[in-house]
C-alpha cells in the first residue's frame, strides 16, 4: 500500500524526523483556515499517488491565506496522471539551502534492503542515476546488521553530503531506517531531504510503501488505506476476502492460482483480438485453492455486479482442488444467486482439467444450468469467452 | 536422479500439527514421500498422522536423519521456523507459508548466507519441490504427472501443475516451484544450474511472471552456461501497471517488471517462449521429440 505524503510525513513525525508543519486540507475553506493557522508563506501540495506532481502544476507556493485560497481553487479537482486531487497539504514555505535525495528500499534482485542517497535531490532520482550515475550512492544494507548512526552518515558521505549536513542527515536517515523496518516498509523515500536556511536537515517530501502481508502484526496500517479513491468494486471484493483487480475489459474471469489467473487473462486478450471490439479481461480474481460455493458465489457475485461484463471464463486447474468441488461450487453458487433473485443470465465458459476433471464436468453437465458451456483446453475456453462477450452476449 | 530431492530424502514437517501441515503430511505420505517426523516446540513427544513430533528441528534430524524440512508455520512464525531450520544446518528448507512479511524473508535470507549457505532455502509462498516417482515435499498434486526427464522450475504454482499434466506422457525429473513472493530463496538461475549438470535431465520448461528481474537475469545465465533446451513461459501481459496481481511480488513498477520484457530477454537468448501454457506444452514436446 502507498501513502499520500501527509500521511507518510505524519509517520516520519512520529519517529522523531523533522518535517515542516503542514495541515490536511479538504475544501478551500480548510485551505483558508489552514494558511491562517500556519501565518506567512505557505505551499499547497496536491495529494496524489503519483510522482511528478510539481511539473503537472499540483504544487504552488502562496504569499498569504488569499493566495493559498487562490492556488488551491486551482490544484483541488485538478487530474494529475489519472488521478483526481481530493485534498490539498498546506505546509509552512522552508528557506532551502540545498536539496539533497535519500530512500530506503526492497532490493529483490540481491535479496537485501539498499540506501539511495545523492546530494543532487528535487529531482527524478532515476534521471540522475542514469544521466550521473557517479553523483548516486547504492549502499547496501543488510536486514541482520541494521543502520546505526555510524552507518547512517557514512551513507551521506557516500552521497556526496557536504560536511555541515553531515550530523542532521545522520539523524535524519538513522530515524527514518528505525521508521523502515518498525512499519514494515518497502520503500521510504524523502525527496527533498533539505538543509534549511538555518542548517537543519528535514523531510521536504516524503513516500512511503507499506507491505501488505505484515498487516496482522501493524494494526494501525489498515486505517491508512485510502478507501475513497478505491474501485468500489475492489473494496467490495475485499470485504469478502477475494483477490481481485478490476480491469478495462468485457470477459469476466475466475480462476484458481494466481499465475494461472494472470495467464487466463493474458490468454483471453489473444484471442479477443480476432473477434469484432476485441473483447478483453474485465478482472482478475484468484479464488485460491479451496473453489467453495461460497467463494465461488461471491466471485460471481462481484463479476455480475460490474456492468462492463458480458461473458464469464472460469478457468480451474484441479492440482490439490478437486473439480467435483469446483462444479458443485458453480452450481451452488447458481441456486444461491438465483435464490437471492440474482439469476446468473451471462453465458458462462468453464474449463475444467486436472484432479477429477471427467467428474466434475458430469455434474455441470448434470446440472444443465442455463447458459453454461463447458469447453475442454483453456486455450478453446478464452476463444469461447472472447466470442460471447464480442456478440455482446 | 533427480535435484535436490530423491526417493532417498527423508522429510521432517514445521508446523505438522497445523490445519494445512496435517492435510499435506497425509498427502505427502500418501504419494510415497519419506515424512519422518514433525516439529512443534509446544507439542514435542506427541505421535501425529503417526509420526513421532520433535521439539526442534535439531532434534528431529538427529532422532531421524531427516535432510529436508518443509514449513507449513504461519506468517506470524515463519521466520524463526526457518532460521531454526538453517541453525540446524538443514540442507533443503522448502517454504510454503504464503503472506510472510517481506522484512522477514530478507533476514532468515540474510541469516541463511550469514551462516554459510549450508540451507538451500525454497519458497516462501511456493509450492514445493517433486521428483516425480521419486519424492515430493510440499504441496504439489504428485499424482498428475509421471517420472521422465524434463526438468521444470516456477514461480507459479497452479501453472506448475497445468504444465506437468500437460507433459504427464513424458514426465518430469524435478519441477522446483520457487514462489511468487519479492524476495525467494532459490531463484530459476539455481534450478537452471542444478538442471543442466543433472544427468537426468534433459530439457528444462521455465516459467516466470511479472515483476522483478529475475527472468531477465535468468536468461543471461542461460546464454553463458545452459546448453540443454530450455522452454520458457511468462504470464501477465495484460497486468496493468502498479497493480500487485494476486502474488505480492507480481507487480509492474513503472516500465520494470513487465512480461513482454522477459520474453524478449528470454527469446534473444534462444529460449522458445509460448504464448500459452498449452502453446509451451507443444513446444517442450517438440524438444523432447525430436530427441
Amino acid at each position: 500500500m502507498d501513502l499520500f505524503e501527509h500521511q507518510a510525513k505524519e509517520l516520519f513525525a512520529d519517529y522523531g524526523i523533522p518535517v515542516p508543519r503542514g495541515i490536511v486540507a479538504n475544501t478551500v475553506e480548510e485551505v483558508r483556515a489552514a494558511a491562517e493557522e500556519l501565518t506567512g508563506r505557505v505551499v499547497v501540495k496536491a495529494q496524489v499517488k503519483t510522482g511528478g506532481r510539481g511539473k503537472a502544476g499540483g504544487v504552488k507556493v502562496a504569499d498569504d491565506a488569499a493566495d493559498a485560497v487562490g492556488k488551491a481553487t486551482a490544484i483541488l479537482g485538478m487530474d494529475i496522471k489519472g488521478h483526481t486531487v481530493h485534498k490539498v497539504l498546506v505546509e509552512e514555505a522552508s528557506a532551502i539551502a540545498e536539496e539533497y535525495y535519500f530512500s530506503f528500499l526492497l532490493d529483490r534482485a540481491n535479496r537485501t534492503f539498499l540506501a539511495i542517497c545523492s546530494a543532487a535531490g528535487g529531482m527524478d532520482i532515476e534521471e540522475v542515476a542514469h544521466n550521473t550515475p557517479e553523483k548516486v550512492a547504492k549502499v547496501p544494507v543488510s536486514a541482520l546488521d541494521g543502520v546505526d548512526r555510524a552507518k547512517a552518515r557514512e551513507i551521506a558521505q557516500a552521497g556526496g553530503l557536504p560536511e555541515r549536513a553531515l550530523d542532521g542527515a545522520a539523524e535524519l536517515i538513522e530515524k527514518l531506517w528505525n521508521c523502515f523496518v518498525d512499519e514494515d516498509a518497502t520503500l521510504v523515500e524523502v525527496n527533498p531531504m533539505i538543509l534549511s536556511a538555518d542548517g537543519q536537515v528535514k523531510a521536504l517530501d516524503g513516500k512511503v510503501t507499506l507491505d501488505d502481508n505484515a498487516v496482522f502484526r501493524q494494526s494501525d496500517h489498515e486505517a491508512l488505506a485510502d478507501k475513497a479513491s478505491e474501485d468500489p468494486l475492489e473494496a467490495r471484493a475485499k470485504e469478502k476476502d477475494l483477490n481481485y483487480v478490476k480491469l478495462d475489459g468485457d470477459v469476466g474471469i475466475i480462476g484458481n492460482g494466481a499465475g494461472l489467473v494472470m495467464s487466463t487473462l493474458d490468454v483471453v486478450a489473444y484471442a479477443g483480438e480476432a473477434f469484432p471490439g476485441k473483447p478483453s479481461p474485465a478482472n482478475f480474481l484468484d479464488i485460491g485453492g479451496g473453489a467453495s460455493a461460497e467463494v465461488m458465489a461471491a466471485g460471481l457475485e462481484i463479476i455480475l455486479s460490474d456492468p462492463d461484463v458480458k461473458s464469464i471464463f472460469v478457468n480451474v486447474f484441479g492440482g490439490i482442488t478437486a473439480c467435483d468441488a469446483v462444479a458443485n461450487g458453480i452450481v451452488s453458487a447458481f441456486k444461491l444467486l438465483e435464490s437471492r433473485g440474482e439469476a446468473v443470465t451471462h453465458p458462462l465458459v468453464v474449463r475444467l482439467d486436472g484432479n477429477n476433471a471427467q467428474l466434475g464436468r458430469q455434474i455441470l453437465a448434470d446440472a444443465a444450468l442455463p447458459r453454461v458451456e463447458l469447453v475442454d483446453t483453456m486455450d478453446e475456453a478464452a476463444k469461447r469467452a472472447a466470442e460471447l462477450a464480442a456478440v455482446g452476449a | 536422479m533427480a535435484i535436490w530431492l530423491t526417493e532417498n530424502s527423508k522429510i521432517i514437517v514445521q508446523g505438522m500439527t497445523g490445519g494445512e501441515g496435517t492435510k499435506h503430511t497425509r498427502r505427502m505420505l500418501a504419494s510415497g514421500a519419506k515424512v519422518v517426523g514433525g516439529v512443534n516446540a509446544r507439542k514435542a513427544g506427541i505421535t501425529h498422522e503417526g509420526l513421532p513430533v520433535f521439539g526442534t528441528v535439531k532434534e528431529a534430524m538427529e532422532q531421524t536423519g531427516a535432510d529436508v524440512s518443509v514449513v507449513f508455520v504461519p506468517p506470524a512464525h515463519a521466520k524463526a521456523a526457518v532460521k531454526e531450520a538453517v541453525d540446524a544446518e538443514i540442507p533443503l528448507c522448502v517454504v510454503i507459508t504464503e503472506g510472510i512479511p517481506v522484512h522477514d524473508s530478507t533476514e532468515f535470507w540474510a541469516y541463511a548466507v550469514a551462516k554459510g549457505n549450508k540451507t538451500r532455502v525454497i519458497g516462501p509462498n511456493c509450492p514445493g519441490i517433486a521428483s516425480p516417482g521419486a519424492s515430493n515435499a510440499g504441496i504439489i498434486p504428485a499424482d498428475i504427472t509421471t517420472a521422465g526427464r524434463i526438468g521444470l522450475v516456477s514461480k507459479s504454482g497452479t501453472l506448475t501443475y497445468q504444465l506437468m499434466y500437460e507433459l504427464r506422457d513424458i514426465g518430469f525429473s524435478t519441477c522446483v516451484g520457487i514462489g511468487g513472493d519479492p524476495v525467494i530463496g532459490t531463484t530459476h538461475i539455481d534450478a537452471l544450474q542444478a538442471f543442466q549438470d543433472d544427468p537426468d535431465t534433459d530439457a528444462i520448461v521455465m516459467i516466470g511472471e511479472i515483476g522483478g528481474d529475475a527472468e531477465e537475469r535468468a536468461a543471461a545465465y542461460i546464454e553463458e552456461h545452459v546448453t540443454k533446451p530450455v522452454v520458457a513461459y511468462v504470464a501477465g501481459f495484460t497486468a496493468p501497471e502498479g497493480k500487485t496481481m494476486g502474488h505480492a511480488g507480481a507487480i509492474v513498477s513503472g516500465s520494470a517488471g513487465t512480461a513482454q520484457a522477459k520474453k524478449e530477454a528470454l527469446e534473444k537468448v534462444g529460449v522458445r517462449v509460448g504464448k500459452t501454457p498449452s502453446e509451451t506444452a507443444r513446444l517442450m514436446r517438440e524438444v523432447m521429440q525430436s530427441r
